[in-house]
């Protein structure tokens, strides 16, 4: 029925409520990055001391008169983990992906207001220096650092207006200045203490349970349905305040729900997993070269690339026996350079 | 801002201004050095280091210290400040981003990975014997991070270095954190490394770097001139005579020549590459010959600066360099960014 000519294939979608239209090639790439989850998490839940097939793995969970002990050890142990896998990854994600379009800048990520380095010297004070080595404290710690020092570059930077260009300059002294009060800390205490606290920083999902899955995941559909409506504001916002606002997006107070949110979903993860790097900055980069789309910004394309990159890497951290930031971040850094090699290759 | 009209502006009165501006800076550098010989655990008068210079006498404790301590010291930080300040007024001017880091081709990245390679696979653990490996390091991932950024037919534009550098960057720290995390050993050396410092080294240790350095600062001046030029864009870089394929080759050369030098023989140091250029800026406006020049007297100025305080903060012992130059530079560069606008290119 479409007369117009959109560049490209699109799918009217139409509920009771709205009709909109979806490039296909958007929900063709959602649907592939589906089915990579899906296999990668029933991979990663043969994998461990205790040896499950995958058709094991699959009775187990669909099949409750099932053996009790496969059982127990897939959906108990091994579940969360994958969920957990799934939940960080689409969080950190939408955040990238939020501060990506918010600062225009495709290496801009929820780290240029510090919130990454904020954690780690929150933990790295809570470990080392007050002696509290227990899980919340950690979680606590980390929350408390990086949510101090997002708000602390976030007053920094905010006078009269809130340039973009100031808040990463603000976050990068701050960042600077932590990172190094953190180094300082590491070179001095003994080489066990500097490890705990480098294990930290690495993020790992292991040891994490439906106890720490429900709130998570309750905070992350929150955050999730405050994220709707900048998929839409945050790409006119791109264009320029002026324009934005002409279009009818008030710049000010979608770049401050942008930036609530965007920590908080990092903040979240943190919390859990400990920092797990660069899924932040890759993701909304794959996705936008997948989708072939003209914003970092989206949502289910976004979060579902997220997802599929952290429950891989998690599940190559598990047969390598590291944590999986460190996995991430060779994973993510193999793949993105091998994207733009292509891209640079096609684009002559 | 002001300094855009200043590219144009090559009025004889500037100039002057400009002369005499980095003829204080000069001064500054030497009161630097100075204190950098004189200030210390031991605090020795600068009459007794004028001597010490002048008329060596091993048999005096004093002229021995500043001789096998001291003078080396002030030395790599005269050479690591000035190589980070015009590298980063490089890799700034080139990718056209008033932000851009040293590091951001991926050289620290480089070089702390050939460390934790000879420090957790090799086992090389005496100080000193991982650095053709930082050295090596550095270059060889700014090659693969070059040549990665000339795939395709527009060449190495700084975009694309910028992204190859950080996707390979990242993949590399990965692997870094992979091997130290296997082992306490290897964690017990990257943790000291990853804290660049200037201290402990002797003069020996310094005869590779100087020749190095000084290549890089002298590649690095000379294309400062088609700096200027590239900022008006490729095109009209070319119309004016700017040959632009072999000029962004020379500034790769250069950056790599001064980063990769610095970090192999410091390790990392934040914050002065980043810094000093983009402070500069606010004064010179952007002709890049003023940029780089300043860059390489006020540089080491505040890394000797830097160096002298972290010996005398701490009631027992010394902080390293690495951490001073980022405690120090990073409310200041808040203080400027909260009064001034960022200052272009």
């Amino acid at each position: 029925m479409s007369v117009i000519d959109h560049g490209r294939r699109l799918i009217r979608v139409e509920t009771a409520h709205t009709a909109t239209l979806v490039p296909v090639r958007s929900v063709l790439v959602c649907l592939g990055l589906v089915v990579v989850i899906i296999g990668a998490g029933l991979f990663a839940m043969t994998i461990g001391a205790y040896e499950i097939g995958f058709d094991a793995v699959i009775r187990a969970i669909v099949d409750p008169a099932s053996d009790p002990d496969v059982r127990q050890v897939v959906t108990e142990w091994r579940l969360p983990r994958v969920l957990f896998a799934v939940l960080c990854g689409a969080a950190l994600a939408l955040a990238g992906g939020i501060f990506q379009s918010l600062t225009r800048n495709p290496l801009g990520s929820p780290d240029i207001i510090g919130f990454g380095v904020g954690a780690q010297f929150g933990v790295t004070l809570t470990m080392l220096v007050l002696g509290l080595n227990t899980y919340l404290f950690k979680a606590a710690g980390a929350l408390v650092g990086g949510l101090l020092t997002a708000l602390l570059v976030a007053l920094l930077a905010n006078r009269h207006t809130m340039s973009s260009f100031r808040l990463i300059i603000v976050g990068i002294g701050v960042s600077a200045g932590l990172g190094s009060l953190t180094s300082w800390i590491l070179i001095s205490v003994s080489v066990e203490q500097a490890m705990m606290a480098a294990t930290w920083g690495a993020g790992s999902l292991a040891s994490l349970g439906f106890d720490q899955l429900l709130p998570a995941a309750t905070a992350f559909v929150v955050f999730a349905l405050l994220a709707r409506p900048l998929r839409r504001s945050l790409p006119v916002l791109e264009m320029g305040d002026d324009a934005a606002m002409a279009l009818g997006v008030r710049p000010g107070r979608t770049r401050l729900i942008a930036m609530v949110v965007g920590v908080a979903l990092v903040a979240l993860v943190t919390a859990a997993a400990g920092p797990i790097s660069f899924i932040a900055l890759a993701a909304p980069q794959i996705a936008q070269r997948l989708t072939r789309s003209n914003t970092p910004m989206g949502l289910a394309p976004v979060m579902l690339t997220g997802a599929a990159l952290v429950i891989v890497s998690d599940a190559v951290a598990q047969l390598l026996a590291v944590p999986v930031g460190v996995v991430t971040l060779s994973v993510g850094g193999i793949y993105l350079t091998c994207l733009l090699a292509a891209q640079f290759v096609r684009r002559t | 801002m002001p300094g855009g009209a200043g590219r144009a502006d090559v009025s004889p009165h500037r100039t002057g201004t400009l002369a005499v501006g980095l003829l204080v800076a000069t001064v500054v550098l030497i009161a630097a050095a100075v204190a950098s010989l004189a200030i210390g655990n031991r605090a020795i008068d600068p009459l007794t280091v004028v001597r010490a210079l002048a008329a060596y006498d091993d048999a005096n404790p004093l002229h021995l210290m500043v001789m096998e301590l001291r003078v080396p010291r002030t030395l790599l930080g005269i050479l690591v400040g000035a190589a980070l300040a015009v590298c980063g007024g490089l890799i700034q001017a080139f990718t056209r981003n008033p932000l851009a880091d040293p590091g951001i081709l991926g050289v620290n990245a480089g070089a702390s990975f050939a460390v934790t390679f000879a420090v957790g696979v090799l086992g090389l653990t005496t100080p000193g014997t991982y650095v053709p490996f930082a050295l090596a390091g550095a270059f060889i991932l700014t090659v693969i991070v070059y040549a990665l950024g000339s795939v395709g037919a527009s060449g190495a534009t700084p975009m694309k270095l910028t992204l190859a550098g950080v996707a390979l960057g990242a993949a590399c720290t990965g692997f870094t954190t992979a091997i130290v995390l296997r082992d306490e050993g290897t964690l017990q050396v990257m943790r000291f490394w990853s804290v660049g410092s200037i201290g402990g080294r002797t003069l020996d240790q310094l005869t590779w770097a100087a020749p190095l350095i000084v290549a890089g600062l002298v590649i690095g001046l000379l294309c400062a001139r088609s700096l200027n030029a590239l900022t008006l864009g490729d095109e009209l870089a070319q119309a004016l005579g700017v040959r632009v394929r072999s000029t962004r080759v020379w500034v790769v050369v250069a950056v790599t020549l001064l980063a990769g030098t610095a970090v192999a023989a410091a390790g990392p140091i934040a914050f002065v590459g980043l810094m000093i250029p983009h402070v500069v800026r606010w004064f010179t406006g952007p002709d890049q010959r003023w940029v780089l020049t300043y860059s390489m007297v006020l540089g080491p100025a505040f890394l000797l600066l830097a160096d002298v305080l972290g010996r005398i903060v701490l009631p027992s012992g010394e902080l390293r360099v690495g951490i001073v130059t980022a405690l120090l530079g990073a409310p200041i560069l808040i203080m400027l960014v909260r009064r001034k606008r960022v200052s272009g290119l």
